[in-house]
């Protein structure tokens, strides 16, 4: 039996037909865009549609608004430091607890050159105080940065009413959003969100590609300069099968649009069920009521996600962790802490996150193999007895350097 | 994904001795919660001989606790309490053909969970020494609160220096900003400010005869050479035995000295940093450029070639 990919969060298969349209650009359709004749002024049309293609799916006004980058994480670093650079007298910036590393390494980074940085947090299910956001909107405030949707939880934030209110103000707003484009349908044109970080390997297009979209008439400064690719604005030779296939992909998107909003999140909500029903002390982390289609996490409680992981893989399937073993630090996942999760949870919780090619067989045979996986650890955990945890777990089991 | 051995797979998938022993007379909890990692270790102890007759094992953690949990009890079991607390980290790890850097702390936590144990079987208090920061050098698995300690302990200020005391930094040198970070605050804390230089320190950087072009050399016979190299490797072998390792001169080819290292330099993650040393200490003293390499890694000759 095939393995079941279930960690559609972290990166997505090339679909088939996107891998089919980006090949000649390999070979054949080698020139450089940039470049007058046939060779190169072929491909500059083939970079124009997947431009379009671009637009359509972000329901932007102008194709111009389209930036094609290297990945989501140099979206993101661009449209923060450009806000910066173009105001500088400007010098905080607001984000949350549980953004995504490529905004929150690099606003701590930025903390140390002298910048504020106000980092709303979030409750127990994973939602903002707007009332805290709306305190911190003063000119002082150079950006907004807050994503779309988390990718571990799959909470969806109201960045439309967010980007509203900083707009009010003057202030500018971006949005990190890697893990909703393509699963949430958008229409940025009708928006007041400035910028926008998207990345193709979560939509099913190929790595190193990526898009940031910039509204007409926002200040921009370049991360990177140099040639006068992408309108000046980042230069450096396109990459034109990432680009093409990229197009592609989110031609796809929009045709997929709703059955990823039916069908993959009824497997997702089975799921969820399934495992609930056959795994005692279990629960999911985040908002149920407001979520991607396509991502549940569940923290099972007293063992941790690495070994469930290691298991998993072992029977063939495919998740991750927001433990703190899977990423080589020592705390779990900095979503987890911030909405509260207890330790004893938190490091084992498991991202199931679907796609498309997913089916319901496979989803059936997922649940049949995550309990007796719980099971085998919880025998081994100092806090779990014969028949469930043991009694007052934390004082029963409270190791020297806890 | 993790770089686990074999062993360490066998040891997680069908872990030894998992559970607690039924009738144990010692007990050993260590870990921490918040890092994901934490151990109870119960053993029996026959009070005659002080023999560990059975030990068991629970663990909240990740593959590598587990592993290292389950060879921890195969390793105690019919040792005396004594031979036990011999057992080192590194041994625990070595039983298990190796782990990864960032996970060597899961060794640790067993030995630490042994100690727990017999201090709680001869009614001792056991006091954790144990703290644990962020890993910085992912090479040599070194933490941040090793390093500040190790920085206020010697009065360091440069990352060389921190990288000769401690190790860290001295592979492929991407923690350096870092150990730079921390040096800037160690430095602030005692009223200093860290002066680093953009492309590393000048100083220790071997000048070949500055001036004198070749003189040395030239003046040598290959004998004379062989017999300075050999001087050379005798003055360091003390150090080395020190740490239960060796150097042997195998074979000089013109600017190629090939040594053999053994005990714990062989195959030893710092063999290669030994190696470094010895070829500095080789290069002063010769004042000519050479190259130490392991006798392991010397072309094999194709007999007619």
């Amino acid at each position: 039996m095939a393995d079941i990919y279930l960690d559609n969060n972290a990166t997505t298969m090339c679909d088939p037909d996107v891998v089919q349209e980006l090949m000649p650009y390999f070979s054949e359709q080698f020139g450089n865009p940039s470049s007058l004749h046939s060779f190169g002024n072929k491909v500059g049309f083939a970079i124009k549609k997947a431009r379009q293609q671009v637009q359509k799916l972000l329901g932007a006004e102008h194709d111009s608004e389209i930036i094609f980058t290297s990945c989501g994480s140099e979206s993101d670093s661009t449209a923060i430091l450009s806000a910066l650079k173009a105001q500088p007298e400007r010098k905080e910036i607001i984000t949350t607890v549980v953004e995504h590393p490529a905004v929150l390494t690099l606003c701590e980074y930025l903390e140390t050159e002298g910048y504020t940085v106000h980092k709303l947090k979030v409750d127990s299910k994973g939602n903002l105080d707007m009332d805290e956001y709306a305190s911190l909107l003063t000119d002082k405030v150079a950006v907004v940065s807050v994503m779309w949707a988390n990718n571990e939880t799959g909470t969806i934030f109201p960045v439309l009413e967010m980007a509203e209110m900083a707009d009010e103000k003057g202030i500018m707003f971006h949005t990190d959003a890697v893990q909703a484009v393509g699963k949430i349908p958008m229409n940025l044109a009708d928006s007041k969100i400035h910028m926008l970080s998207l990345s193709g390997h979560k939509l099913h297009a190929p790595k190193g590609v990526g898009v940031l979209y910039l509204r007409r008439g926002v200040r921009f400064r370049p991360l990177l300069r140099g040639g006068h690719q992408e309108r000046g604005r980042r230069a450096g030779t396109e990459n034109t099968t990432g680009i093409v296939g990229l197009g592609k992909a989110c031609e796809l998107a929009m045709e997929h649009m709703e059955y990823e909003n039916t069908a993959v999140a009824e497997m997702r909500d089975r799921l969820q069920e399934g495992i609930l029903a056959a795994v005692p002390h279990s629960f999911v982390t985040g908002n149920p009521e407001n979520r991607l289609p396509n991502t549940v996490n569940i923290a099972f409680e007293y063992i941790e996600g690495e070994a469930i992981l290691l298991l998993m893989n072992k029977q063939g399937v495919a998740a991750s962790s927001g433990s703190a073993c899977t990423s080589g630090s020592l705390e779990p996942s900095h979503v987890m802490k911030a909405m509260g999760i207890p330790y004893t949870a938190a490091h084992g919780t498991v991202r199931f996150s679907l796609s498309r090619y997913n089916t319901p067989e496979e989803i059936e045979r997922v649940i049949e193999a995550v309990p007796p996986i719980v099971a085998q650890l919880r025998k081994l955990s100092p806090y779990w007895g014969d028949n469930g945890p043991v009694e007052n777990p934390e004082e029963a089991f409270a190791p020297v350097y806890a | 994904m993790w770089d686990y051995s074999e062993t360490v797979k066998e040891h997680f998938y069908n872990p030894k001795n998992a559970g607690a022993v039924s009738d144990a007379n010692a007990v050993g909890d260590v870990g921490s919660i918040s890092c994901g990692d934490a151990l109870r270790l119960t053993l029996k102890v026959e009070p005659e001989t002080e023999i560990i007759i059975d030990a068991g094992f629970q663990t909240f953690g990740c593959g590598s606790a587990i592993a290292s949990s389950s060879a921890l009890t195969e390793m105690v079991k019919g040792k005396t309490l004594d031979q036990a607390l011999e057992i080192s980290n590194q041994d625990i790890a070595d039983f298990l053909d190796g782990l990864p850097p960032e996970k060597m702390h899961c060794s640790v936590m067993g030995r630490e969970a042994l100690q727990a144990a017999v201090a709680d079987y001869r009614g001792e208090v056991w006091e954790d020494d144990h703290e644990e920061g962020a890993l910085i050098c992912k090479c040599f698995a070194i933490d941040d609160v090793m390093i500040r300690e190790t920085i206020r302990a010697n009065n360091l200020s440069s990352v060389e220096e921190v990288t000769n005391y401690t190790k860290a930094g001295g592979g492929c040198s991407s923690c350096h900003e870092g150990i730079e970070n921390i040096l800037t605050e160690e430095l602030e804390a005692r009223g200093d400010t860290f002066e680093p230089s953009a492309v590393g320190k000048k100083e220790g950087v071997v000048r070949l005869n500055p001036g004198k072009k070749e003189e040395a050399p030239a003046t040598m016979t290959p004998v004379q050479r062989i017999l300075k190299i050999q001087e050379v490797l005798e003055g360091l072998r003390p150090a080395l035995q020190a740490d239960g390792g060796d150097v042997e001169l195998m074979d000089v080819e013109g600017k190629n000295i090939y040594v053999k290292l053994t005990g714990a330099c062989n195959g030893c993650q710092m063999a290669a940093m030994t190696l470094g040393g010895v070829q500095q200490k080789l290069i002063e003293v010769l004042g000519e450029f050479v190259k130490v390499i392991p006798h392991t890694e010397r072309p094999v000759e194709i007999a007619g070639a």
